[in-house]
């Protein structure tokens, strides 16, 4: 991690969706982080709390109606959420890239990988014709898709999942961008695949130098690595901290319950899982109160009569009002 | 592919085989006969016999249908009862007429409903679109007898835009080399005759082109809707291409799958939309023709007629699977 300017700057963001005829949702509500140049961020969290919203928002990418955005996204001297829609495409795929969960899904079935590759390269780089298709060969190459030149020619259905995930990755490092955000990106593959695919990830990205936020419910994918941390949890961060710290010492209560429900390489056989009881769907809207509340061991009376701060301790950034300390910490293990 | 497409014409076999006996029960089973309907009032119960030894009408049904498959094998359909001229004949000079007025129905849905489906969805829920459902649910129950008259009255009769019936005004003088008068005047230099074609083309090609234009619009529409939440359209937005490529490149090309099967379907069936369009217009084609073997009872037309037509509507379908193996990667055939 350096000290330079951050190269993107979360402010405040917030996103709700509003249905006709229903309740608004807020999936993303007051949403705060940075992200500097060469630095590798996780955001953290279970099914429901927000990543994915959070990452869409940022890209530009969330649908145009039934939408209300708020804050600030700072990109360069930007801030993408005002920026004009074809500014906005001219950032897209060049200087912010994003590799999304699902490969099977995420490729034109009916368009040779070559184009899904060259078209970016068109776009952006005014790459045409040989020179393009000798640069997405490269790209796939460089991603470990073998025989690069075959494979341009053939369509999605022709690849295995983790081969598809690898063009992906290629399209979406075709431009070198500077930010990349990777939603997931190794959920819906084979356990195997998914170690290969990160330490890829890890390898370009020290390579090019690009930052990257590593979307993901798996806190061994962090533990290998990000530098900083988000963990999020209905909508809000509910703590932030370096890798290192938020390992040696969970303080929030959900970060723990997260942390212990990992299996642990080094713990002895059959021993006991810890999931976090309930389930995500049993929140509290954050106007009344904590909303992991509901399911928190720690909980206290102030709890649910309004929403915790969110307070810098120990250069880490917690929102909660009965922190685990580090007897507690273990006790979970 | 090449195994493909003789194992679907095979199929024609039995199709055409099956098709033909229903056609031959069916129509010896209708009231009154050809002689019958030759003779009209004055027909005596002699006359009716004379005529019907002459046509081998008095022989049983099966060996009547011997003598119609053994020729007909041959390309033989028989005269018509009513023109007394080879089945054949009557088929050189009809079939291209429809052909080209179902081209040019054609022309008109797919120009037109590809475009208004896809905006529908783009402009989902706005006027645009809700004005384009409701009229596509109008085309697809509006009669077609009724919408080719309303046509023709209000541009041919009341504002004169528009020639009333026929192919071809008989004050031109051209050469029909291919009987598809459009072309035709094109291959011979005569523009002249090439555009009155076509002005006699425009009515009918749109009260035939209503129905398969306003499904068109539907599945368009539709398609386009469910192609732009998939994933392949966010990847491509997240890569930051111009909406052009992602609309032809990402979303029209997979939207288009299901419409090019609807096409296919309506193609085939605007054989049959024809005979009461062509009956308003007075256009000499397939459907006027049937329609008048019908009323005379006139078999072998009827026969030859429906088979081929059959025959047609079997190979169209061939051709809408193989370019669907052509345009989509994945059910390519082997
Ligand atoms: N298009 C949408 N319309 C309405 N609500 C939405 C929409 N997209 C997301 N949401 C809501 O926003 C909330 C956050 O969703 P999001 O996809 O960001 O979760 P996530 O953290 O990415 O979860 P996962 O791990 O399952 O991907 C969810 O409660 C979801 O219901
Ligand atoms: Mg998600």
């Amino acid at each position: 991690m350096t000290n330079s300017e951050p190269l993107l700057d979360v402010r405040d963001l917030s996103v709700t969706f509003t249905r006709k005829g229903g309740p608004s949702v807020r999936a993303v509500d007051g949403v705060s982080f940075t992200v500097r140049p060469g630095e590798t961020v996780g955001l953290v969290g279970e099914s429901g709390s927000g990543k994915s919203v959070t990452s869409l928002a940022v890209m530009g990418l969330l649908p145009r109606r039934g939408v209300q955005v708020g804050g600030q996204v700072a990109f360069d001297d930007d801030d993408l959420l005002t920026l004009p829609r074809d500014r906005m495409r001219d950032i897209r795929g060049r200087d912010i890239a994003m590799v999304f969960q699902d490969p099977m899904s995420s490729l034109n079935p009916v368009v040779p990988i070559g184009i899904q590759v060259t078209e970016v390269l068109e776009r952006h780089q005014d790459l045409k014709g040989d020179t393009a298709r000798a640069a997405a060969e490269d790209l796939l190459s460089r991603v470990g898709i073998p025989d690069p030149a075959r494979r341009l020619k053939e369509y999605p259905h022709q690849l295995s999942g983790g081969m598809r995930q690898r063009a992906l990755i290629a399209m979406a490092l075709a431009c070198r961008p500077r930010l990349l955000i990777a939603d997931e990106p190794t959920t819906a593959l084979d356990v195997t695949i998914q170690a290969q695919i990160i330490e890829l990830l890890k390898e370009l990205v020290q390579d090019t130098g690009a930052s990257l936020v590593m979307i993901t419910h798996d806190l061994g994918v962090v533990a290998g690595l990000c530098d900083t941390v988000h963990v999020m949890y209905s909508g809000r961060i509910v703590e932030s901290a370096g890798r290192r710290e938020l390992f040696a010492q969970p303080r929030h209560p959900y970060t723990g319950g997260l942390l212990a429900s990992v299996p642990r390489l080094d713990a002895p056989r059959g021993a006991p899982l810890h999931p976090i009881p309930g389930s995500p769907t049993d929140v509290l809207r954050w106007s009344r109160g904590c909303a992991f509340a509901p399911r928190c061991p720690n909980r206290i009376e102030p709890c649910t009569d309004g929403p915790p701060p969110l307070e810098s301790i120990g250069g880490r950034s917690l929102r909660c009002l009965n922190p685990l300390t580090e007897t507690e910490e273990v006790a979970t293990r | 592919m090449l195994k493909f497409v003789a194992r679907r014409l095979l199929l024609l076999v039995p199709i055409l085989f099956g098709l033909s006996v229903l056609l031959f029960v069916w129509l010896r089973a209708l009231p009154g006969g050809p002689a019958q309907a030759l003779l009209g009032e004055r027909a005596t119960a002699d006359s009716v016999a004379r005529i019907e030894a002459l046509y081998g009408l008095n022989e049983p049904w099966y060996v009547q249908y011997w003598k119609f498959v053994s020729s007909a094998i041959q390309l033989d359909f028989g005269n018509s009862a009513r023109t007394n001229r080879p089945v054949t004949e009557e088929m050189a000079r009809t079939f291209p007429a429809t052909f080209e007025l179902a081209i040019a129905a054609l022309i008109f849905a797919v120009g037109i409903g590809i475009p208004l489906g896809y905006y529908a969805a783009k402009k989902y829920g706005t006027w645009l679109d809700n004005v384009s459902v409701s009229g596509s649910l109008l085309g697809v129950a509006v009669p077609v007898f009724f919408l080719a008259y309303i046509l023709k009255y209000v541009f041919s009769v009341q504002l004169g835009w528009f020639p009333t019936q026929g192919r071809q005004d008989p004050r031109i003088d051209a050469d029909h080399p291919t009987g598809l008068y459009v072309l035709d005047g094109l291959i011979t230099g005569n523009l002249e005759a090439s555009w009155d074609a076509i002005m006699h083309l425009v009515l009918p090609a749109i009260a035939l082109g209503a129905i398969p234009l306003a499904i068109i619009v539907r599945i368009t529409r539709a398609s386009v809707l469910d192609v732009v939440h998939e994933d392949y359209v966010r990847t491509a937005e997240a890569k930051g291409l111009w909406e052009r490529t992602i609309t032809r490149r990402h979303v029209l090309r997979n939207a288009l799958l299901p419409v090019v099967t609807v096409i296919g379907l309506q193609a085939g069936l605007l054989f049959s939309g024809a005979i009461l369009t062509e009956t308003v217009f007075a256009f000499d084609g397939v459907g006027r023709f049937i329609a008048e073997a019908i009323s005379n009872r006139d078999y072998a037309v009827l026969q030859g007629f429906i088979l081929v037509i059959a025959a047609m509507y079997v190979v169209v379908n061939l051709l809408v699977d193989v370019s669907y193996g052509l345009i989509d990667p994945r059910v390519r055939v082997r």
